[in-house]
């Protein structure tokens, strides 16, 4: 039982930082339905930027309380990565609204190489690894044994459930999330009505960078370790769970990175280590041959 | 303002903008010191100079282009002009180099050099020319983004090695073994792939080769994991073999040893196999099932309402595809005599992607110049030694390769999605000659 409620403690966590992933594939699936290939690369840059910042914060300006640090490369991260996402979708994406389908698709993967490889080039091939930070843990005795929830995991789940109250706010009762659910159902229609399409866009792609830059911090913060090549794996699984909540949808996607995270924790857990990336990519498979609208996305109307 | 103030500020944004975007990433590198901390340096000056380039760049196309950038089109445009002269030689002239290729190299550098030349270049970029135009038939002709392709390279490779070490099957027998097994391998992940949309199937083919690679790197007592699989027999000719050792071709014809003759001959294989392939898909593409291949990659809905089997169109395409893969995983892997998991990875599916794309999706002499360039480019660029002087004695062109590959996938889209060299040619035409109409015939996107 202990262990149970240990490996599900630590699949909540990885889930969480799956679905801040995965938001940002959704809300950029649902309003211009194209698969933001280069999204998992944003978070690992996010993820490098995150590391920088904390390095200079901790050794350069010498701030001493961990808390106030990661704060400050909260902010700051946030700003940075959406800028990142600002340059990708003008540079790359916008030229391409409106070319044949599969064109969009081509220039994400170039972009996603593109990515990897520059800070390759920029950072180095090996692993980053930072000090272990907040490694207060609470030990809670739990019938025979105990289960252990670190300070970190716990800073994980509140701040993933923070930022999705602060996001369905924005979608639902704001003008831009309205503006956002307008183009999401039809850009044109939108477009006459006098909704700015590009901005609106813009900042869709600016708002799943920003949450891609938390799942980077958090990342950082929860192992310590990142590399150029870590934008790949991790980006799949939260496509996984975006397509396994129903792309589009946003309490889909938040619903199936928890799912991913659970799932990936308990396989490698209970069955063997070595097969877990075959596990998530095997449900992405099924998930997209079988149900293809996913958990709570609506079926897709072929219109002729 | 006028148009130059225009162009500054447009320039000074740019700037602003990409020093933003290598603030942390650029400005600071980490490195492990000698106690193992991660500690950070500082290099502003690259910043300073990304920041002066997009400047530069940024001002250019501001006064280029006044405009503002330019959109691409929202149409398809065929060409119904017969192709450049130069371009119909082409594959004759290409292959009548080819075939003349390896002599023309040992004329000019050597024995030693040789080597290098018709390794390196040579079989290196044919392998890939292979690959692209099977992957070109999935791609370009039935537009169906697969960025697995690597799967069936593997699997042809794998099959080979493992069918050779196993049951001591000759190459020969093999080496169309593993084209129909990559082709059933085809058809198993093409089956459930029939129903989804473009990008899905991009997706879900890339899962699928990540399964077959993490299959073979994690199926220790079949596949060997990641120490693979050596000691592939090398091809013979009737029971002539073509490396050092007994029954040697070389020391049966009383010629003398040289490792030349292997590389002569796998040289001419993998050109058979390549001239195999162009000629079996230049033929594909006028029948039937190569017409309905392009009908559904323009439009699927109306392919489907005349009456055409979309199932069937899209399984024959990825067969056809993957049977080429395989037969360039039979080559390679009796080529090198050993295989590992680490030449399967999904870079060399974004690579094969990049060369089509780049060669104009569709256009088999594009993607064949493409496979050059960029295979055979970088190869050059590490020849080139003014570059070791410039940059340093660690530069490696190679580290750039992938980053180039990445920007110009991208820059192609926004600018020519037709690819670099021409446009796509339709396989058939309306009556016996081209229409007296000659300008360019727009076809609605979608």
């Amino acid at each position: 039982m202990d262990y149970f409620l240990q490996q599900l403690i630590n699949g909540l966590t990885l889930g969480s930082i799956y679905g801040l992933i995965a938001i940002g594939y959704t809300m950029v699936y649902g309003i211009i339905g194209m698969v933001n290939f280069a999204h998992g690369d944003v978070f690992m840059v996010s993820a490098f930027i995150a590391l920088i910042l904390f390095l200079i914060l901790t050794q350069i300006l010498g701030i001493a309380a961990i808390g106030f640090a990661l704060l400050i490369v909260l902010v700051l991260g946030m700003a940075l990565t959406s800028l990142w996402g600002w340059v990708i979708e003008r540079l790359a994406y916008r030229p391409l609204r409106g070319s044949f389908r599969l064109a969009p698709l081509i220039s994400a993967i170039g972009m996603s190489i593109f990515l990897s490889n520059f800070v390759q080039l920029m950072q180095g091939p090996n692993n980053k690894s930072l000090e272990p930070i907040l490694t207060n843990v609470l030990v809670i005795p739990m019938g025979a044994g105990t289960v252990t929830l670190a300070e970190k995991q716990l800073l994980i789940m509140v701040v993933t459930a923070a930022l999705l109250a602060i996001l369905w706010y924005v979608v639902q009762r704001t003008p831009l999330g309205r503006a956002q659910r307008a183009c999401e159902q039809d850009r044109q229609m939108a477009a006459l009505l006098g909704v700015d399409v590009n901005r609106t866009v813009a900042l869709t792609f600016i708002m799943g960078a920003a949450l891609a830059s938390v799942a980077g911090l958090l990342w950082i913060t929860y192992y310590g370790v990142v590399s150029f090549s870590d934008g790949f794996v991790p980006g799949i699984k939260a496509f996984t769970a975006a397509v396994l909540g129903g792309i589009g949808s946003l309490p889909g996607a938040v619903l199936g990175g928890l799912l991913i995270g659970l799932i990936e924790t308990f396989w490698s857990a209970y069955f063997s280590i070595d097969y877990k990336d075959v596990a998530a990519f095997s449900i992405l498979a099924i998930v997209l041959i079988f149900m293809p609208s996913g958990l709570l996305g609506r079926p897709d109307v072929e219109k002729v | 303002m006028g148009p130059l103030g225009d162009a500054i500020k447009k320039a000074l944004l740019a700037a602003l903008v990409t020093f933003g975007l290598s603030f942390p990433i650029v400005v600071f590198v980490t490195s492990v010191n000698l106690s193992n901390q991660l500690v950070l340096q500082q290099r502003w000056w690259l910043a300073a100079l990304f920041a002066g380039a997009a400047f530069i760049i940024a001002f250019a196309i501001a006064i280029l282009r006044p405009g503002g950038t330019e959109r691409a089109p929202l149409t398809t445009v065929m060409s119904t002009a017969p192709p450049h002269p130069i371009i119909r030689a082409l594959p004759r002239v290409g292959l009548v180099f080819l075939i003349a290729y390896p002599f023309l190299v040992l004329l000019a550098t050597g024995n030693a050099g040789a080597v290098k030349w018709i390794d390196n270049f040579g079989i290196q970029i044919l392998i890939y020319i292979l690959l692209a135009w099977g992957l070109n038939v999935i791609v370009g002709f039935a537009g169906l983004l697969d960025l697995g392709f690597v799967a069936f390279y593997a699997v042809g490779a794998y099959s080979t090695g493992l069918l050779a070490k196993t049951f001591g099957l000759s190459f020969w027998i093999l080496l169309p073994l593993a084209g129909i097994l990559a082709a059933f391998w085809a058809l198993i992940v093409g089956l459930p792939v029939l129903r989804l949309r473009g990008d899905y199937i991009a997706i879900v083919t890339l899962a699928f080769a990540e399964i077959v690679r993490l299959v073979l790197v994690n199926w220790v007592p079949v596949t060997g994991g990641y120490a693979g699989v050596s000691g592939i027999p090398a091809p013979s000719i009737a029971g002539y073999t073509f490396t050092m050792g007994p029954n040697n071709i070389a020391t049966a014809l009383g010629l003398p040893p040289s490792p030349l003759y292997r590389l002569f001959f796998l040289f001419y294989l993998i050109l058979a196999l390549v001239v195999l392939c162009y000629w079996v898909t230049t033929r594909l593409r006028t029948l039937p099932v190569g017409r309905a291949w392009e009908a559904m990659r323009e439009d699927e809905i109306a392919c489907r309402s005349l009456g055409i089997s979309i199932a069937k169109t899209k399984l024959s395409a990825m067969a056809a595809g993957a049977f080429f893969g395989g037969l360039g995983g039979a080559f390679f892997a009796s080529r090198q005599g050993f295989i590992s998991p680490e030449s399967f990875v999904f870079m060399e599916s974004a690579v094969l992607v990049a060369i089509v794309v780049l060669g104009g999706l569709g256009n088999m002499m594009g993607v064949a110049i493409a496979a050059v360039v960029m295979i055979g480019g970088t190869e050059l660029l590490r020849e080139l030694t003014v570059l070791k002087r410039v940059f340093g004695q660690d530069f490696d062109p190679t580290q750039y390769r992938m980053l180039l590959f990445g920007l110009a996938m991208v820059m192609i889209m926004v600018w020519r999605p037709k690819g670099l060299i021409a446009s796509r040619e339709p396989s058939v035409r309306l009556g016996s000659k081209p229409p007296a109409r000659t300008g360019p015939v727009t076809v609605p996107a979608e």
